[in-house]
């Protein structure tokens, strides 16, 4: 190569390196902070929503450039770790789903929202109580607002039900007498009670948690896996399993979508959002036939939702922004109501509840008024507290459930053996 | 100024590219997932939020009942997965060879497909096929053999048996590429010769095939139990990343993976990341030593 050529590239380098390192002296870091894109990383359904309202919020302030980051579910909780962990690429706004709130709020990752450059404690009456106290770390402090929440409901098969000349009283008396019908409901039509003993499990164990307690910990950090509520839990679903009542489909999975578009599921415990689900793609030629009733036994859970906050070390420059905009995505009236017609996002807004699209008969759900039912459901929802080992206990639970129902283990044998296991991790 | 680079650095530069990225993407991760087993943290509260507690979590992740229990069903897929495979691998590669002339690239090719297919659409693929009432598979047990359906996936006794079927299937044509590559480096002159000795096929198969195939065995071998030992994809995806009922299909890979991103113990998941090196480690040194060479050198 000769000399001639090698001169004007090496030239070029410089000037390409010289003018990206004169470009980055002449922007101070906090222009360039504000001149980056306002960020909001979300998962499926919650991103449609963001994504409509960042189309006015632009309109609004055209001097800001925002943005939606979408992952998939389980990718995007992936990426937030990773990105609280490094405090790199944060986004300004992140949503998070209820199961991961929990977990993300025992850390120190997630801004103090009580504070008074935020002030969050005054929107404190604005949600369903259960949502915003779900939304505080151990110190008390808000670290998230509550966009939408999953009541929990028991839909069931009006149409298989009247084949069994059964009531939803029938199911929803007691936990007995639910797994009673399930006996009539198998005998006379050869439905299935319920997808899987696991779903049975889990309600009876949230139902029966003391309020302000956590599920499987106490407040003292303790597991309570021998406790009653446990005991009657396994009882109940050693007996649904045993009495063929359960189809031992897992939700979401091909097997579970298929009996429910055959009428082989005669009912499902689930949010409210489930309706939406069901009538758009799991199985929209069985409309009309289902109806929600509460839980039995006056069991009130949630099942989901959507939390919006702010990484504590984001950029400084942007958090006012990313405030104001959170207040838009959890305190519009609005806005909520429309992401509850065009996405099932109940709204956790207590204002939103209020709207006459409330009192407006569902067509999948046989013109029933259900969304007053989820409204009242929501109300009643008592505070769980969640434990870093949340998600570990759930699924040490569910493996002695299923050693007792493959092996026969006893059931204090197996719920002992959960609770050494979690005594072993309570404190890592 | 006149810039030149003293000739002295150049190899330093020219082999620089690959020693940066091999010191970004492959050091650091190792160095800094060791000193992370020396570690307590809540990866949400940032890096400063660790705290060294030396031994700790070496000690907890071996009297976690959840390793061991891992660690059994990694060890059950590998062999189950692992053995078959060169069972079958090695006999079709001689059958191959031996038989299909120059069709035989067609062949290994339809046995090496699934190999170089997406793991996503092998694990829907499968989890269509061991559907419990719609799958596949049952309708066939079912029309030859009048079985019951199984419940592939919610036993805990059928779904290891499912997910070493995927594994068998997805790896065996890998396998006998190999042994073709290394059935074409044997001489024919040493069949022509056994042939004129009076030797038959099955003799010439074990006293000419086998020992010449033997470097390719141990290499095989060799990458059957590392690839055992690290199994993910497979199990990860048919399962939905849980493991399946009594996380009888959770392999110790899938479970250091649940400790860091599923139960936020990055501790405890790198401490078992290294027993696991020093089981592989163990495990590939014990291969070797089976397959040594034990004639005795003049």
């Amino acid at each position: 190569m000769s000399s001639s050529t090698a001169l004007p590239r090496r030239h070029l380098l410089a000037a390409a390196f010289g003018g990206a390192f004169s470009g980055a002296a002449t922007v101070s870091p906090a222009a360039q902070a504000a001149q980056a894109p306002l960020t909001v990383a979300a998962f499926p359904l919650v991103d449609v929503i963001a994504k409509d309202l960042l189309k006015g919020w632009q309109q609004r302030h055209p001097e800001v450039r925002a943005h939606v980051i979408s992952r998939q579910y389980d990718d995007h909780h992936t990426a937030m770790t990773t990105a609280l962990s490094t405090s790199g690429h944060l986004p300004d706004v992140i949503a998070l789903e209820t199961s991961y709130l929990g977990r993300f709020s025992l850390g120190t990752g997630l801004e103090d929202l009580s504070a008074p450059a935020f002030g969050a404690e005054r929107f404190r009456g604005s949600f369903v109580p259960f949502a915003i106290d779900t939304a505080r770390n151990r110190q008390g402090a808000i670290v998230a607002l509550p966009s939408d929440i999953g009541p929990g409901s028991l839909f069931y098969r009006a149409d298989l039900l009247g084949q069994a000349g059964l009531k939803e009283a029938d199911l929803t008396r007691s936990w007995e007498s639910y797994v009673e019908a399930g006996i009539q409901l198998k005998a006379r039509t050869g439905a299935y009670l319920i997808g899987d003993v696991r779903l049975l499990k889990d309600i009876i164990v949230r139902g029966g948690t003391p309020a302000g307690e956590g599920q499987f910990f106490d407040n003292q950090q303790r597991p309570q896996i021998t406790s009653p509520r446990f005991v009657r839990a396994f009882e109940l679903a050693k007996k649904v399993r045993q009495l063929g009542l359960d189809a031992r489909v897992e939700v979401w999975q091909n097997d579970w979508a298929e009996m429910l578009k055959r009428g082989r599921l005669a009912t499902e415990m689930s949010g409210g959002w489930m309706a939406g689900q069901m009538a758009n793609w799991v199985a929209p030629g069985t409309a009309g036939k289902w109806r929600v009733a509460q839980l039995p036994e006056n069991t009130y859970c949630s099942y989901g939702g959507t939390y919006y906050a702010i990484p504590r070390r984001s950029a400084p420059e942007r958090k006012q922004l990313a405030w104001q905009l959170i207040q838009e995505l959890t305190l519009d009236r609005q806005r909520q109501l429309d992401a509850f017609r065009s996405q099932d996002a109940f709204p956790a807004l207590l204002a939103a509840q209020e709207d006459v699209f409330f009192d407006q008969p569902v067509p999948f759900l046989g013109g029933q008024k259900a969304r007053q039912l989820w409204r009242d459901a929501a109300r009643r929802i008592p505070v769980v507290k969640m434990h870093k080992q949340h998600k570990f206990a759930d699924e040490v639970i569910n493996a002695e459930l299923d050693n007792v129902l493959e092996y026969g283990k006893p059931i204090p044998q197996a719920l002992q053996d959960a609770q050494a296991l979690l005594v072993h991790r309570a404190n890592r | 100024m006149n810039f030149r680079i003293p000739a002295a650095w150049a190899p330093y530069i020219l082999v620089s590219p690959f020693l940066i990225l091999f010191a970004v993407f492959g050091l650091f991760p190792l160095l800094f997932s060791l000193w992370l087993a020396f570690q307590s943290w809540e990866p949400t509260s940032g890096l400063d939020a660790m705290k060294f507690v030396g031994l700790d979590n070496f000690v907890f992740a071996l009297t976690d009942g959840w390793f061991w229990k891992s660690l059994r069903n990694t060890l059950w897929l590998a062999v189950a997965s692992g053995v078959p495979q060169h069972l079958v691998a090695l006999p079709l590669a001689v059958f191959l060879h031996q038989g299909f002339g120059r069709w035989r690239g067609l062949f290994s090719g339809a046995y090496f497909l699934p190999y170089i297919t997406s793991t996503v659409a092998i694990a829907m693929l499968f989890g269509s096929l061991f559907s419990t009432d719609y799958g596949l598979v049952n309708q066939a047990l079912h029309a030859m053999f009048g079985t019951e359906n199984i419940n592939w996936m919610r036993s805990p006794e059928a779904i290891k048996p499912a997910v070493a079927i995927v594994v068998f299937w997805r790896y065996v044509g890998f396998n006998l590429v190999l042994y073709l590559a290394a059935l074409q480096t044997i001489p024919r002159d040493l069949y022509q010769a056994a042939t004129l000795d009076g030797a038959g096929p099955w003799q010439q198969f074990l006293r000419i095939t086998l020992p010449g195939l033997k470097p390719m065995i141990l290499f095989g071998v060799t990458l059957s139990v590392i690839g055992g030992l690290q199994l993910f994809e497979e199990p990860f995806i048919l399962t939905n990343g849980k493991g399946g009922a009594d996380q009888a299909a959770m392999t110790v890979g899938m479970y250091l993976y649940r400790l860091a991103f599923d139960f936020s113990d990055f501790g405890g998941a790198s401490a078992l990341a290294w027993i696991m090196f020093g089981v592989i480690a163990a495990l590939t040194w014990l291969t070797n030593k089976a397959f040594a060479d034990r004639r005795v050198q003049p």
